[in-house]
């Protein structure tokens, strides 16, 4: 659907260029919602405005629904655009136009009769939930409200694509929340494929389900959400899934609690059905050894449970050694965690 | 106190003022706004980017901008009888008028539609409007407020300058200060003409305001 292969963006500046993208490849597919996580300054915004033309590419190429960018200029591209949806950090809403004005503002840029026009805005805003609010202005909304008309402006046109530019960054936990069930709702009732960068990583795990991560320019990650969430593999995707689950115990406590107690600490991790077995039940079970919990937590990633869990094991030591591999063999990944 | 000005000169006064105003703020307004469009528009990184108007449209503003408005109106006379048959009386005011206010107001509109948010411009831009769409849908009814405020600040600059057209014969209340209460010595029609000048002023900057804040929702 949205294809961009080895994409450069250099900015000519006087006191030097600035890249902000290095060779940019990734493959967004039809029905997706692929979100583009970095912190600022990652290019995450360049990026995204690849994919409408809002930036043109210093060099590589950038395919939307097979169909080379590059080449697409004027009225083909205000076309192209018009199949793309997009919506921004600060909701970009004429304060001078009613809720009604500007959801309907796209369809009057495409010189839609009158009475389409006013059933199809009608439609978004039921849509949207904002019905009894299509004579208020922008200025008379709360942050969620604004990018709900943010959202249904957008969709005027019936875009096969949704562009989401930090869409709930300047928008509290709840709010943020309830527009991503929306934007989740808009992917699955209309097939929308969906693209959203962010630097919340609550963004992806909620619902996303490819990543990229993206540093200085490139993308240092890119793949299914539950396997970036369950190995990453780049400190910085680590630090983000870190943002969100917790999966390591502060150095600090971790020397407490090996002062305290003797033994060898493991750090286990539970991908899908296995969340839900006994196998720690089972391990004591069969070995003689001592268990103690220092740390467990679980969460839902694509309707897959992710669990992590860090335990201190005593015991003799083939005990433990058994205690493990039998962890092990269950498909639990485990690990030793050592304290530095 | 003596005076020889009667009521009939004041009406006249105040009309030929506003045939002035309304005249060469009408002229002076569209060409103004077309002025202040192709500023922004034009500007590096604007629109429809083009130097050469740009650079062009710029300077020639400037010069204008620095003439004060007696000199403006003197320096224009070949120009003024080419346009309207007459250097004198009202409609000799008008051209000079007119020249002297476009400029004020392009740049007025120039400042206005650079406070524009750009995000609103990115988002037409996302919704596929054409150049002349973002202008007319998301632009101009985005500053309307302020191009209200400008417009309001244009035309008191304009009064003023009415004020001068006295010296080629263009009447109004400013000549009419000029000539009784000053040349004359007659107090009281400069008292009148100055608080009537006062009562103008006040009235169309508290117009201004209101449609301002009715323009911008508030």
């Amino acid at each position: 659907m949205i294809e961009l292969l080895d994409v450069y963006k250099t900015y000519e500046r006087n006191n030097g260029n600035i890249e902000a993208l290095r060779g940019v490849s990734l493959k967004v597919e039809e029905g997706d919602i692929f979100g583009v996580i970095g912190y600022s300054g990652a290019g995450k915004s360049t990026l995204i405005r690849m994919v409408n033309g809002l930036e043109r590419p210093t060099r590589g190429e950038v395919l939307v629904d097979g169909r080379a960018l590059s080449g697409i200029t004027g009225k083909e591209l205000r076309k192209l655009r018009q199949s793309i949806g997009m919506i921004f950090q600060h909701f970009n809403l004429l304060e001078t136009k009613t809720v009604f004005e500007n959801v309907a503002m796209p369809l009057v840029l495409t010189g839609k009769k009158r009475h389409e026009i006013r059933e199809r805005t009608e439609e978004l805003l039921e849509y949207v939930g904002l019905s009894s609010k299509a004579r208020s202005y922008p200025k008379e909304l709360s942050g969620g409200q604004k990018q709900r008309v943010g959202i249904a402006r957008a969709l005027a046109n019936n875009p096969r694509i949704l562009l989401c530019d930090e869409a709930t960054s300047a928008l509290d936990p709840q709010t943020t929340l309830s527009i991503l069930e929306l934007l989740r709702r808009i992917n699955c009732e209309y097939n929308i494929t969906i693209m959203l960068i962010t630097h919340e990583m609550g963004v992806i795990q909620k619902i996303c389900n490819k990543v990229a991560v993206m540093e200085k320019g490139q993308i240092i990650e890119q793949g299914d959400v539950i396997d970036v969430f369950g190995n990453p593999e780049h400190p910085t995707t680590r630090s983000f899934v870190e943002s969100v689950i917790q999966t390591t115990v502060p150095p600090s406590i971790l020397q407490s609690v090996e002062d305290v107690h003797r033994g060898r600490m493991f750090k286990l991790k539970f991908v899908g059905k296995l969340a839900s077995e006994p196998v720690i039940h089972d391990m004591i079970r069969r070995f003689p050894v001592e268990v103690n919990t220092l740390f467990a937590t679980m969460t839902e990633i694509q309707q897959t449970m992710l669990g992590y869990m860090i335990i201190q094991m005593d015991g003799r030591p083939e005990d433990i050694e058994q205690a493990a591999r039998l962890v092990a063999e269950r498909g639990v990944l485990i690990e030793e965690v050592r304290v530095p | 106190m003596k005076t020889v000005v009667t009521l009939e000169q004041y009406v006249n006064a105040v009309k030929e003022t506003f045939v002035m105003m309304a005249v060469s703020l009408g002229i002076g307004g569209v060409i103004g706004i077309a002025i202040g469009i192709a500023l922004v528009v034009c500007r590096p990184g604007g629109l429809m980017e083009n130097r050469i108007v740009y650079q062009i449209l710029n300077p020639i503003i400037n010069i204008f901008r620095s003439l004060p408005f007696i000199i403006l109106l003197v320096a224009l006379i070949p120009f003024t009888r080419w346009v309207v048959g007459t250097s004198i009386g009202t409609s000799g005011a008008i051209v000079p008028l007119t020249v002297f206010v476009a400029p004020y107001i392009g740049r007025l509109v120039e400042n206005s539609l650079l406070e524009i948010n750009p995000g609103i411009l990115e988002a037409a831009e996302a919704m596929g409007a054409s150049k002349w769409q973002v202008i007319w849908h998301f632009m101009l009814p985005e500053a309307l407020g302020s191009l209200i405020l400008s417009f309001t600040t244009a035309t008191i600059g304009l009064l003023g300058a009415t004020a001068m057209a006295g010296t080629v014969g263009g009447g109004g209340i400013g000549d009419l200060a000029i000539s009784y209460g000053y040349q004359r010595f007659d107090t009281v029609a400069m008292i009148v003409t100055v608080v009537m000048l006062i009562i103008i002023v006040e009235a169309l900057q508290r117009l201004g305001n209101y449609l301002a804040r009715k323009a911008r929702r508030e």
